[in-house]
Parts: structure tokens; sequence; C-alpha cells
């Protein structure tokens, strides 16, 4: 009973209509060397889990996947570690039920 | 390109949006209405109860073609520990009236309705149209609107600044603050699809009738928030929210979260073999009156969500969205036929005419609620839930202890977990920010 299953986010996503603006993140992470604890809270609190660890042990944004909620721009812009925007008009995601 | 020169625009056709828009060309005002969505609703995430009542004043029959789910029947709230639950159930055939109360609805559908019907009330609707920037003048006043469809500015009287709880364009152009990690929940959710007959029999439910839980507890695992399910014709919605600083904090993460919970022993069988066809994410403005920020200056005003007006206890904001979003046009249109400027001394209507609506007394009402939530999470997400079931067992499993003995145990545990002062101190701080 103890065990936490993990989720496979990947899968939940797979169900929603997203319409990806190739080449056009409307997010960005600032470039850095160590990330801030700001920046690897997100690694979890990302419901759509697009934050994750490079080798080099820095942060990267796939935004593939995002349900714009906004959770990272509020624990991350306050301290320059991400750039947040909405995506360009009709692109992003689209729900069908909300 | 809009060269033209409007009345009013209005960013956003969520609830706030489309209300003052509505209310602004049924005026007879010229409008222009901006949605970054492919459609009306496609960005936005509800539970999703409507109230009638508020929907009522804008749309008098819309009974006769809104998309609506279910009108709700019972009520139902869990306090719930990691096995079990105690309810407050409330039901009654009064609910059964041919003008419901309150219904349940899903957001991207009914938006679109409701969008539809402002497009025949004459406004301009334009959707996949992300506002970039508000235009100001030398003097910091609004002008208009920037868009990322064509280079350029949309000028108009006043912008009504409906844009939702993340609200970039009143942060950017530092009309008001961002919103803070305390005071913004995140949820998910999910839409659960089952058969008509299936959900009926579930939750005891004929024809449209519908039901509701909330349900608080250790299911949040100590942090500030609440779970939902919210039974549609066809499918179930269960979601569950925290604030976006405890998850910041506890490294919790919400699927995980959304997943223990519709895990639950008293969760599962509601939902067991159903099909989920969405999973979504939203934040709710959780802070309360004391995080409202300044509501209209010159050439602006701010409705709903981006202005903070949430009634988390009651899990209220799609009524007071479009409260503040009829109210703020009807102040626009009284300010424009007295021929006056849209300057901040005369937009000041708007804070006045709110004042005396129940969005504002209504908020004021919990102002202390936000933070004693917050500092108490501990408290009264998981020590008390827990003691609350223990007690209930104990009460209710025969097992040959005489009932005094029972009784003097559980208030043992109850002082044990929190001491005498502790417990009245909670109760006191409680009914002082219920009051
Ligand atoms: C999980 C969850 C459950 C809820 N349950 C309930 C409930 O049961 N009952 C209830 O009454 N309330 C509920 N609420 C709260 C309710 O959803 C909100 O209070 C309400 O939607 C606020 O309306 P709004 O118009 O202010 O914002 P929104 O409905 O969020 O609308 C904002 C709109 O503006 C658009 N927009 C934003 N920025 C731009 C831009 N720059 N350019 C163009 N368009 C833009 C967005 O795409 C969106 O359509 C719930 C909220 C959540 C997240
Ligand atoms: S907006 Fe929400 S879903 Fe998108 S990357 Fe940020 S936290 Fe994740």
């Amino acid at each position: 009973m103890k065990v936490e299953r993990s989720v496979r986010v990947e899968d939940k996503l797979f169900c929603n209509r997203y319409l990806v603006d190739t080449g056009r993140p409307h997010i960005k992470v600032r470039a850095h060397t160590r990330p801030s604890p700001q920046l690897l809270a997100l690694l979890k609190a990302c419901p759509a889990r697009c934050y994750e660890l490079n080798d080099k042990g820095q942060i990267e944004v796939t935004v593939d996947g995002c349900m714009e909620c906004g959770t990272c721009r509020v624990i991350g812009e306050p301290t320059g570690d991400i750039e947040w925007s909405y995506p360009r008009g009709g692109y992003g995601v689209l729900f069908k039920f909300g | 390109m809009i060269e033209e020169s409007f009345d009013a625009i209005v960013v956003g056709a969520g609830m706030a949006g489309n209300a003052a828009a509505l209310t602004m060309a049924k005026k007879g005002m010229k409008v222009l209405q901006l949605e970054r969505g492919e459609y009306a609703g496609s960005k936005n995430v509800q539970g999703a109860i409507l109230y009638a009542d508020m929907l009522e004043k804008l749309i008098p029959e819309f009974r006769e073609d809104a998309p609506l789910e279910r009108h709700l029947v019972e009520q139902r709230f869990w306090i719930m520990d990691d096995r079990s639950h105690v309810g407050l159930h409330y039901r009654s055939e009064d609910f059964n009236e041919e003008r419901a109360n309150r219904y349940t609805i899903i957001r991207a559908q009914f938006d679109r309705w409701f969008s539809a019907k402002v497009r025949e009330a004459g406004a301009t609707v334009l959707c996949e149209t992300t506002v970039t920037d508000l235009a100001q003048d030398a003097y910091g006043r609004v002008i208009g609107v920037r868009t990322d469809r064509q280079d350029g500015e949309i000028h108009a009287d006043v912008v009504v600044l409906a844009e939702g709880v993340n609200g970039l364009l009143g942060t950017r152009a530092r009309l008001r603050e961002r919103p803070k990690t305390n005071k913004v929940a995140l949820a998910v959710k999910e839409m659960h699809f089952l058969p008509r007959e299936t959900i009926e029999a579930r939750f005891n439910l004929s024809g449209d009738e519908g039901v509701v839980i909330e349900a608080a507890g250790t299911i949040s695992g100590g942090m500030t928030g609440m779970g939902f399910i919210y039974a549609n014709k066809e499918c179930i919605s269960v979601g569950i929210g925290c604030l976006v600083a405890d998850f910041q904090r506890t490294g919790k993460t919400p699927y995980e979260l959304l997943d223990r919970f519709k895990r639950h022993p008293s969760v599962a069988p509601l939902i067991e073999g159903s099909e989920v066809k969405e999973y979504s994410a939203h934040l709710i403005p959780e802070g309360g009156y004391k995080a409202i920020p300044q509501l209209y200056g010159d050439g602006w005003v701010v409705v709903g969500d981006a202005a903070q007006l949430n009634n988390a206890i009651h899990r209220e904001g799609s009524n007071l969205a479009m409260t503040s979003g009829r109210i703020a046009a009807e102040a626009i249109f009284q300010v424009k036929s007295r021929r006056l400027a849209m300057t901040k001394e005369n937009l000041a209507l708007y804070k006045r005419m709110l004042d005396r609506s129940f969005v504002l007394k209504d908020m004021k009402k919990y102002k202390d609620m936000p933070r004693l939530m917050h500092t108490n999470s501990q408290n009264f997400f998981l020590t008390y839930p827990q003691l609350i079931s223990k007690a209930m067992q104990t009460y209710l499993r025969v097992d040959g202890t005489p009932k005094s003995e029972k009784q003097k145990s559980t208030l043992k545990s109850f002082v044990n977990a929190r001491s005498w002062i502790g417990l009245f101190g909670d109760a006191f701080r409680f009914a002082r920010a219920w009051r």
C-alpha cells in the first residue's frame, strides 16, 4: 500500500489536444551552471513535467505538453530564472472539456 | 488589421470577459473582444459548478439552450484520512425545481455557447489572438492593446482586463503584482467517462439530477488544499488543488497527489472502469480579500480572477467573475452615457458598485481565512482529519469497551495531539475568521 507508484505523466498528456508552435517555445530558462532552488522545484511542481535535468546538471524545459497553468511562472519568474509568455494565439493546449 | 477604434476592448473570453462584453454590446457600445484560444473555452479549466442566479442576470433564458450537465440535488463534504471519510451530505427534493440553482457544466462547451451570445449581441470577437501588451500614452493612461496578430495598436476608450488568474498584461504594465506562490493554488483535474446509467447508479441519481463532492483531509498530505468529484451527464470531473507554495515546499508532485486521491478507497469505486479523456491544470486565486489589487485606473478596469475575485472557502469563482464583469460593464456604460472620460476618477464607480454587491461583501467576510488555513495547514489538513476519523471509528466499533472510556480516550487523543490551548486556539481563530 505504501509504495507510491510513479505516475506516467506522458500517458496523461497523451489524451490532450495540442497545436505545438514548433521552434517558438513560449517559456525559456535562463542560462545557468547550477540550478537555483526555484528551478529545482519546477522539476516536481510542473503538472506536465516539462522541466528536466540534463546530463550537465542544468534544467531544461520542453513546452510541448505545457498546459499553460502558470505554476512555473509564479515560482520562477520573480527570480529571473525563467521567461514566461503565452503561446501565439491559437497555439498550445486546446481543451475539449476544460 | 483593425484600423477603427472601439468604445471598449475586452481581453479574454472567459466568464468575466464574456459577461462584460455581452453587457456592453447589449447596451449598444462598440466592443472588441480578444481571446488567445482557438475558441472561447479552449484554454479554460473549471470543476465545474455554475451558479444560475449570476448567469440569469445576464441571460435570463439561458436554460433554453446553454450546455448544462446536471442540476445539483445533493452536496457532500468529506473529511478524509487515508482509509476513511466522514461525510456531511445534504440532499433535498426542493432542488428538483424548474429553475434550478446550481448546475455542473463543462467549461470548454459552456464558454463556446456564452461566446456565441456575445457575438449575437453585436460584439466583435477575435479568437486565436494573444494580446501581448497594453498600449499606454505618455502619462501612463491605457489607450488600447497590442496583439501578436498585426503590428500596430488597437485603440479604445477603455480596456477591460478579463485575462484570468495569470494576468500577464496587468502585471507587465505594472498595474498590479504578479500572483504569489502562497496566494494561488494549482489544481489538476481529469475527465472520467462512464455510461450515464453507471454514473446515476453510483451516485444515487435519476435523470438529470447531479451531485458534487468536496473533500479535504490527509489527501493533500498536510498541504492547504481540497479535492473534488463532480458528476456530469456522461463523465465525472475528479481533481485536487493545493497552494503552489506548498507544492514548492514539500516537493510533492500534482499528478501523484491526484492519483493518490483517485486510489482512495472512498473514491476508487466511483470512477472504476472509466476512460480518461483529458488531463488539465489551472491556477485558482486563493489570496482572498487582502490580495485584491487596485481594480481600476486611467483607461482600464480589471475583473474576475485577474482581480483575485475568488471565494476559495465556498469554491465560487465563475459567479464572482461574471458579476464583476457585468458590474464593470455597467459602470463603464454609465460613465459613457454621462459623456465623461474613462479616467481613474470616473471609473471608481466600478469599485463603488462592486462594494455594494455580494462580490466584495463575501470576499471581506473571509478576509482572515487564507492566512489561517495556510499557517495551520498541518493541523487542518492532517491532524484533525486523522483525529476525527479515529473518533468516529472508536464511536462506531462495538467491542465491549464502556462508552465513557471511549469518550475519554477520544478526548485524550485530541488533547495529546493539539493540547487544550491548541484546540481552543484553533477553534477561536477559526470562528473569528468565519464570522
Ligand atoms: C480546477 C478548478 C475548479 C474550479 N471550480 C469552480 C466551480 O466549481 N465553480 C466556480 O464558480 N468557479 C470555479 N473555479 C474558478 C473559476 O474557474 C474562475 O473563477 C473563473 O473561470 C474566472 O473567470 P475569468 O473570466 O476571470 O478567467 P478565465 O475563465 O480564466 O478566462 C480568462 C480568459 O482570458 C484569456 N486570456 C488570458 N490572457 C490573454 C491574452 N493576453 N490575450 C488574449 N486572451 C487572453 C484566456 O484564454 C481565457 O479565456 C474553478 C477553477 C479551477 C481551476
Ligand atoms: S505553465 Fe504549467 S504546465 Fe506549462 S511548463 Fe509551466 S508549470 Fe508546466
